[in-house]
């Protein structure tokens, strides 16, 4: 039986939330009043104490939990519909609960997980509690100060915005993300394939093709956009083909030190077998490239994301996300460019993630993967 | 017909550093079934040698023949097998896959392949390892893989390139005492480069000492030892007599030197 042990987090808690008690009221005008304001106190100091106290670890993380949330929520409730209405005690206990959320995820991080989906899921909770709390700031600074709704919207307003507007959301996802960045990037990433291969069997390729393309990569790629433009037309195929420059490069530079990557002794070793080009190719040095070949499709997802909805800026039909960003921001409908920068970020980690857990399966056998 | 007959063979690399005279004036002759070993200090030219007779280097001078065809012949007819000092398996592909590698290449058909692979797995004692990928083998296990997959197909000759330089004692005993009873069952030709004297008087019925600047022959060490050698056998009178002389014959390489 240990006695109370109050963790760092939680004694500037709890102080915090004693100087927010001399300076009361949490907003000017309160939209919750006294009781409101005692609630939010209260769970705090609950939360406080039963960390303190010697429970066990998911009582703690429990309690934890619900203060600091709870604590936030209605937090943020006080502050109405008025902009601008925090006082000081309402930084005082926001940065109270925001310490009672890093303990609940110091107490997370310190779990042992006893099975393999435990473990999955604090795995999964941490990074979530953190991304959360930065949206929770973000929502109670800009409000709490009243900060223009053009300069910096809260995430709420966004959250809002994207749920009133799925259709539009979903034609732009489709013009620029399933047309142009995924035929674009296809395209890029087999030629940039190819034209690598090409180097390797072909001399004059090697000598020829290699200089040019240091050369073309050093162009600011972005601004043959409206080229392209001209030349594919204001629909997806001009976007694409913005895409298929930007993506090129890097798949044939990394395909081209991936081929390189093979050992001398496993050359020998399929010389000795009188092994020819394509076996040599096909059986050791493709499969040697396979990290580097991954690392390209990885850098050209997010680069292809960048082209596509860049390209848009210099022409396109009435949809796309890159359309309706440089338009919603000439009309000051901030809200609706942090819905679309929103939808790109999460299109852009899915795309990210179906590559990673595809690289996992392809090179299993690299110790980066297996791990040692 | 001899498996190697080397005559006036000579090797120069020209590097920056001016001409590096790897091999000078080599005669020798490899008879069929012998385990030959070859011994001596680094840069005596012992490794460039075997990759010589590999077709992995193009002599300067002399005259070579593996099998009676000139070594590239002989590699394109895939007359040798050859095992590195690194076990160099593909870490994508499983034990068994590896092993299939050279079969793979050589257009040798599915039903045969699943026999070869079986056969020589046994033969280097890996069996019940062949849905394991090469590194979740220890070191000992790995080289004796790539054992494995010089022997899968049909070469009379195998070369080996201290196949077991990176590996300790205990498990070096043990699988030269394997290699020895492979020699045996199998008939073939080995040429073996090693750093160590018992190693190389222990497995060998000819001993090759060479030494460096320019790598050249000193001594031809024909074996007294019977084919049927315990590991004790490294203790005898006779063992010790052969391990002398071939100590003797790196010193006289080494005088010339300092």
């Amino acid at each position: 039986m240990s006695g109370l042990r109050v963790s760092w987090q939680g004694g500037l808690a709890a102080l915090l939330a004693l100087a927010a008690l001399l300076m009361l009221p949490i907003a000017e005008p309160s939209a919750g009043g006294p009781s409101v304001t005692a609630a939010i106190l209260l769970l705090v100091a609950l939360a406080i104490a039963v960390d303190a106290a010697p429970a066990g670890t998911m009582v703690r993380a429990a309690a934890l939990l619900v203060g600091a949330h709870a604590g936030v929520y209605l937090l943020l409730g006080d502050l109405g519909s008025v902009n601008g209405a925090a006082r000081g005690a309402f930084y005082l206990l926001l940065v109270s609960c925001w310490l009672l959320a890093w303990r609940l995820v110091s107490v997370l991080s310190s779990i042992r997980a006893a099975s393999r989906t435990g473990e999955v899921a604090l795995r999964l909770v941490i990074p979530f509690l953190f991304g959360v709390w930065i949206l929770v700031l973000w929502e109670a600074i800009v409000r709490g100060a009243g900060i223009p709704f053009v300069l910096l919207p809260p995430p709420s307003a966004i959250a809002a915005r994207i749920g009133n507007s799925l259709p539009i959301l979903a034609a732009d996802v489709n013009q620029t993300i399933f047309k142009a960045v995924l035929v674009g990037y296809v395209m890029g990433c087999g030629a940039g394939f190819l034209a690598a291969i090409a180097a390797d069997r072909f001399v004059f390729m090697r000598r020829g093709l290699l200089p040019v393309g240091n050369m073309v990569s050093a162009l600011p790629i972005i601004g043959v956009a409206p080229i392209m433009v001209m030349w594919f037309g204001f629909d997806w195929q001009s976007k694409a083909a913005v895409v298929v420059i930007m993506t090129f490069f890097p798949m044939l530079v990394n395909t081209g030190a991936g081929l390189a990557a093979s050992g001398h002794m496993e050359r020998d070793l399929m010389r000795t077998y009188a092994s020819g080009y394509w076996q040599t190719l096909f059986k050791l040095r493709l499969p040697a490239a396979m990290p580097f070949i991954f690392n390209a499709l990885k850098i050209n997802s997010t680069l292809a994301l960048i082209g596509a909805i860049v390209a848009e800026f210099f022409g396109t039909p009435v949809v796309g996300m890159g359309f309706r960003i440089s338009t919603e921001v000439g009309r000051m409908n901030v809200d609706m460019v942090w819905a679309e920068i929103a939808v790109a970020a999460l299109a852009g980690s899915v795309f990210y993630g179906v590559i990673a857990l595809l690289e996992r399966a392809v090179t299993f056998w690299h110790p980066s993967i297996r791990g040692g | 017909m001899s498996v190697v007959q080397a005559q006036g063979l000579g090797l120069t690399f020209n590097t920056n550093d001016g001409p590096v005279h790897a091999l000078s004036n080599v005669n020798l002759t490899i008879e069929k079934g012998e385990f030959v070993s070859f011994i001596g200090p680094s840069g005596c030219g012992k490794t460039t040698f075997l990759r010589v007779i590999a077709d992995l280097e193009q002599p300067t001078d002399g005259t070579i023949t593996v099998n009676g065809l000139s070594p590239r012949e002989a590699r394109e007819a895939r007359g040798y097998g050859y095992v590195f000092q690194a076990a160099g398996l593909f870490p994508w592909r499983t034990i068994e896959r590896n092993v299939a590698l050279p079969l793979e290449i050589m257009g040798y058909p599915k039903v045969e392949i699943a026999q070869r692979i079986a056969r020589t797995l046994d033969l280097v004692n890996l069996k019940g390892f062949e849905k394991k990928f090469p590194w979740q083998l220890s070191g000992g296990m790995q080289q004796r893989a790539s054992i494995a997959r010089a022997l899968a197909f049909d070469a009379d000759l195998l070369l080996m390139d201290e196949p077991f330089g990176a590996l300790d004692e205990i498990v070096r005993d043990h699988l030269n005492e394997q290699l020895l009873q492979l020699w045996d069952r199998t008939n073939k030709t080995i040429c073996f480069v090693t750093h160590s004297i018992p190693e190389a008087v222990y497995l060998s019925t000819k001993i090759v000492v060479m030494s460096p600047r320019p790598g050249r022959v000193t001594d031809v060490i024909e074996s007294t030892l019977p084919k049927e050698r315990p590991l004790d056998i490294r203790e005898s009178p006779e063992f010790l007599a052969i391990a002398a002389r071939v100590r003797d014959g790196l010193r006289a390489g080494h005088s010339y030197d300092d």
